[in-house]
């Protein structure tokens, strides 16, 4: 990987002294899909928040190593975490609109950030939802209330809330986890999109979404790195016998 | 285990296409049995039983979609799965060689062969014995028996070529014979084409287990197609 946009170097993670994470290393490569995968608890949730900054207000932990944002370290006394986190999106696994219109929701950050004209507005809710996949469906109703919108639905909107303030990167952690199939299909296609303009890494809900989405591939297994590779090795011809014997399905 | 329902139908795909290639294997060394003995009746069935093995192929290969789409297999079990879909493929072209030696003998009018075939049921049983390897190979997942099988298919070029010699030596003699003699040496070409094809066989053995594509060298002399 020549230019890494984050570079996650010997970062090992303590929670109330047990180990999350030992000694990660690994590039994310820019305007690509990284998958982070493996089975509950092997550390790939903890990592993915790291890189918001999203525990460091999580008591009785200890984080060493470093992470770095096009070169710069995002822990470093002089790193300011709302920058960051305007760099760095983040959607969860549950849809959590905001109360308020489709509208309301997408200019909600825009807005607390200083956006004020309503055309800048208009422009920042059209691209959002367009990136998201999602203007098709809404544009003739962008006054109505989001938690009318169905689950898949609400699932984009929170994707266009985040772009909305224009990140660099996109963290996603298991983002379909509650929606049916074409739900699911429609924010893949949606994030396959969204790829040529920004920087993502994704926690899939299951193996084979890990195959569909991945340009690369990383799994974690009790708070290690076992392999990372390209995806469409990692799936069909993975080098650690653990890796194997997990995306067979023989455990997790 | 959580993919016990899936393992059972791995081995079920295996052992069907180990079945597939029984037939297969029966066929070329009958066809060329039946050619020595001019048997034209075994002729004609040989290449009705070439049918059952065409649909074989055909019911294995939608197995194989049914695995595909109901268990979504991944690494070593997509490789599997890859495998048996290459192998059924290749064991019906093979079966066609064997039709194709049994309609040979049928366009052969009923005369004696110019010479007492030895070297034709020779070709024939090597290549069964590859085939039947190349299959233990595979479901052993054996590379190195896989790495081995087709140097044996040295023996059967050498043989391709003296069956060609003699063959032509006999025209030179006397050219009345020509007909035949260019029969017999289409014969040989298919016996040595099907020994070439086991060799596809080996590699997709050794894929199976290590993922890597590798080509086996079938030197391969006698390739006119």
């Amino acid at each position: 990987m020549t230019d890494p946009k984050i570079q996650i170097e010997n970062v090992s993670y303590e929670y109330e002294g047990a180990r999350a994470l030992r000694n990660i290393t690994l590039d994310i490569a820019p305007q690509r899909i990284t998958v982070f995968f493996g089975p509950a608890g092997g550390g790939k949730t903890t990592l993915l928040r790291l890189i918001n900054r999203l525990n460091d207000l999580a008591e009785g932990t200890k984080m060493t190593g470093r992470i770095r944002l096009d070169g710069q370290d995002i822990y470093a006394s002089s790193a300011d975490v709302t920058t960051l986190r305007r760099k760095v999106g983040m959607v969860f696994a549950l849809p959590l609109p905001l109360p308020g219109t489709i509208r309301e929701n997408v200019i909600y950050g825009p807005k607390l950030a200083g956006v004020r004209a309503a055309r800048q507005l208009d422009e920042i809710v059209e691209r959002s939802l367009r990136q998201a996949a999602l203007w098709d469906e809404v544009h003739e109703r962008l006054d109505a209330p989001a938690n009318a919108l169905s689950g898949g639905q609400q699932q984009r909107l929170c994707i266009a809330r985040s772009l909305a303030l224009e990140p660099q990167v996109l963290l996603l952690d298991e983002p379909t986890s509650g929606l049916d199939p074409l739900s699911t299909n429609k924010v893949e296609t949606a994030l396959q999109e969204m790829k040529k303009n920004y920087t993502i890494i994704i926690i899939p809900h299951s193996v084979q979404q890990a195959a569909r989405l991945a340009d690369y591939a990383a799994f974690f297994l009790q708070g290690e790195l076992i392999e990372y590779r390209a995806g469409r090795e990692i799936f069909t011809t993975p080098r650690d016998q653990r890796t194997e014997d997990y995306v067979t399905g023989r455990f997790g | 285990m959580p993919r016990d329902l899936f393992e059972r139908e791995l081995e079920q795909l295996q052992n069907e296409m180990l079945t597939m290639a029984h037939a297969v294997e029966n066929a070329l060394t009958d066809a060329v049995a039946m050619l020595a003995q001019r048997d034209m009746e075994g002729a004609r069935a040989l290449i009705a039983r070439d049918r059952a093995i065409n649909q074989q192929r055909f019911d294995l290969e939608a197995q194989c979609l049914v695995v595909v789409a109901t268990q979504q297999p991944m690494a070593s079990d997509l490789r599997i799965v890859a495998a048996i879909l290459f192998n059924v493929n290749e064991l019906e072209r093979i079966g066609d060689y064997a039709k194709g030696i049994a309609k040979i003998n049928l366009r052969i009018p009923p005369e004696p062969l110019l010479q007492p075939l030895a070297d034709l049921p020779r070709m024939a049983e090597i290549t069964r014995a590859m085939l039947h390897s190349a299959l233990d190979a595979f479901v052993r997942r054996d590379v190195a028996l896989a790495r081995a099988i087709p140097r044996q298919d040295d023996a059967v070029d050498a043989l391709f070529e003296k069956v060609n010699q003699d063959l032509l030596q006999l025209i030179i003699a006397d050219s009345r014979v020509t007909a035949q003699a260019n029969l017999l040496m289409w014969a040989a070409h298919n016996l040595e084409r099907a020994a070439d094809r086991v060799t596809n066989l080996c590699e997709r053995a050794i894929f199976t287990v290590t993922g890597e594509f590798v080509e086996m060298d079938a030197d391969e002399p006698g390739q006119t197609d």
